[in-house]
């Protein structure tokens, strides 16, 4: 089986997110990038499979140089090889239209990505590579198997599940209970330093949307305290200050 | 224990300096003792028993032998990748790191920087995987910062030895597959044998009721007319400079392991006294605190920078013993420094087990203690600068 995993180079979730100053864009200075946690799901049921059936996992990532750690962190845990598309990643359809285009013609049985980035959480990627490839694309699943040429997939839905068989080649976005993420040992680590990291150059891709501003949410107000009878006062505030009734 | 929220603290971007390797192997090794470490090693300490279960784990981090040659079972890292994760198996628990120390540098390093071709292949890549588990003798009852007046010995018997004598202080010893013994020959030259746990007359009795390094196994190594082949003795080095490079390399591994503890103590205080409310506001915002936390701060960073330059020098083979001596000192004396300051800034949340820091300071009771103690490396490092010898 050949799979490709697409994986996004995110803040680390305890990061301090700061805006620069024309609010236009993201400060990244100081700020420790990981594997999208979701990525990592899929890259690790996708080693799983592999692991179990033989074949090979291959991670793609858009980005410029500078992400080259969290690429090799995927091949320590254990892809065969890695490919990075050298630009920055402007927008969903930027970044799905770069792995459909390095996709396209590599024969891969599955396409994997997480449900959704844990920055920008656009949920878009898996849905337009599905698309832009002409393949069936199944997103935030939570269970993923295979036999032969038939993926066997499992979705939460209101109120139970949804059992699902497609035939491969298919796009899956993965969630939470696909797999347990892998902490890389130093066997992989070590191994990491001589497995493919190979660049190619981007594709020309129109510019769909563009980024106005960006503005942290408004910080909490203090709670104020009213006494328990005094309905009068709650009121007054909820109407005058609150402005909620 | 409350959840491992711990973050490195990195004033001076150290990182800068460190390789994408060094960061990655830091980093996993970080997760891992969050993930294996951290949930259980409290409830551990407080039972006084080793989690044998994170063996495995140790093993494939890396902790095991990281600068061994990969030929043998080891990471072929380098000696910064190894103080890397000796700070972070230090920053789960000293006890911990002791276990990794021991096997490293006390077990695997001498069998193959001294020993034969066949004692590499026996025993290496097995120590590697934790398979095999060992410890190392060299401190007896009446002979601790005074090893060259050990009475531990053995008597040539053919085509084996006759070893006699007691160690003691020995970690891991209760568990030990191996132990790497330091004794004397008929000549009183001393010398390096593996003994195997089996021989008849070798035991390893468990040191009870310490009150520090409590999850990690302390015991006696008792030699009672243990008849050891001459094949298991290592066999060109003699006296003390044998035992001296083994503790130089663990001794280089507790430099770092301090750091890792004292960036702990300093985080959990650090949080806390942004959440703690006292006088109706965060207690961070009194002096006395910041004074706590700014001078901790300010002691992990000049550790750090002595820590990787001294890894520089190890990498270039040109770090003496004395400036080994000096990182332990320095860097054991501080963590232990900033634990007592840590525990007083979380009050009687300080002594729980709710906090790690009271556990990190008692271990470091024992982590100023052995592998020379604060006064001897003192002596060397005042040996060093003078020519003179003040020890005798």
């Amino acid at each position: 089986m050949k799979i490709l995993v697409c994986i996004s180079n995110v803040p680390d979730t305890t990061t301090k997110i700061n805006f620069s100053d024309d609010a236009k864009s993201f400060v990244t200075a100081g700020v420790q990038f990981i594997i999208n946690p979701y990525d990592e799901i899929a890259l690790t049921r996708a080693l799983e499979l592999t692991e179990a059936q033989g074949g090979t996992v291959t991670v793609l990532h858009v980005g410029d140089a500078s992400t080259e750690p969290t690429i090799r962190k995927a091949l320590a845990i254990g892809a065969t090889d890695a490919v990075r598309v050298n630009a920055a990643p402007r927008d969903a359809y930027f970044v799905a239209k770069q792995i459909a285009a390095y996709a396209k013609d590599q024969g891969f049985d599955m396409i994997m990505t997480g449900r959704e980035s844990i920055d920008y959480n656009g949920s878009q990627v898996a849905s337009m590579v599905g698309e832009l490839l002409d393949q069936p694309s199944i997103s935030i699943v939570k269970v993923l198997n295979v036999e032969g040429t038939t993926a066997t997939l499992e979705r939460e839905i209101e109120g139970g599940k949804e059992v699902i068989t497609c035939p491969l080649p298919l796009v899956v976005s993965a969630t939470e209970g696909m797999a347990e993420a892998r902490i890389p040992n130093m066997r992989g680590i070590m191994s990491a330093r001589t497995k493919p990291l190979t660049t190619i150059e981007a594709i020309e891709v129109p510019s769909l949307q563009q980024f106005v501003k960006y503005d942290k949410p408004a910080a909490r107000s203090q709670v104020k305290l009213v006494a328990a009878d005094d309905v009068k006062g709650l009121v007054d505030l909820l109407h005058n200050e609150a402005k909620a009734i | 224990m409350a959840k491992d929220r711990f973050q490195g603290h990195d004033y001076y971007l150290m990182d800068e300096l460190l390789t994408e390797e060094h960061r990655l192997i830091r980093d996993s090794v970080r997760e891992w003792i969050k993930r294996d470490v951290s949930p259980i090693i409290e409830d551990y300490a407080q039972r006084a028993e080793f989690p044998t279960q994170i063996i495995k784990g140790l093993a494939e981090v890396g902790a095991f032998g990281p600068y061994i040659p990969a030929e043998y079972g080891g990471g072929g890292l380098d000696q910064i990748s190894y103080g890397l994760i000796m700070q972070e198996v230090e920053r789960g628990d000293s006890g911990v790191r002791s276990t990794a120390s021991v096997q490293s540098s006390l077990v695997m390093y001498p069998i193959y920087t001294y020993g034969t071709e066949e004692q590499r292949k026996k025993y290496l890549p097995k120590l590697a995987t934790g398979e095999m588990m060992g410890c190392f003798g060299l401190t007896e009852p009446d002979h601790g910062s005074n090893p060259s007046g050990m009475t531990t010995h053995f008597k040539d018997a053919g085509d084996h030895v006759i070893l006699n004598g007691a160690k003691m202080w020995i970690s891991n010893a209760p568990f030990a597959d191996i132990a790497v013994v330091w004794a004397k020959d008929e000549n009183g030259d001393i010398r390096g044998l593996v003994v195997e746990r089996g021989m008849e007359g070798f035991s390893t009795p468990e040191t009870h009721n310490k009150w520090s390094l409590r999850a990690s196994a302390t015991g006696e190594l008792v030699f009672d007319n243990v008849k050891v082949p001459k094949a298991n003795i290592f066999p060109t080095i003699k006296g003390l400079k044998g035992p001296l490079g083994c503790l130089n390399s663990a001794r280089y591994g507790i430099a770092w392991g301090a750091i890792g503890a004292a960036m702990d103590c300093y985080d959990t205080a650090l949080r806390y006294s942004q959440e703690r409310q006292q006088f109706g506001r965060p207690i961070g915002g009194f002096q006395l605190q910041q004074k706590k936390l700014a001078e901790m701060i300010t002691e992990i960073t000049k550790a750090q920078l002595l820590t990787w330059r001294l890894g520089v020098l190890k990498n270039e083979n040109r770090a003496t013993p004395a400036q080994i001596s000096m990182a332990k000192r320095n860097n054991v004396n501080m963590a232990l420094q900033i634990a007592r300051e840590a525990r007083q800034m979380l009050g009687g949340m300080g002594i729980t087990g709710e906090y790690p820091i009271m556990r990190h300071m008692m271990n470091l009771e024992s982590v100023v203690t052995y592998e020379g103690t604060h006064d001897i490396h003192l002596l060397i490092t005042g040996m060093d600068v003078t020519g003179f010898n003040a020890f005798t």
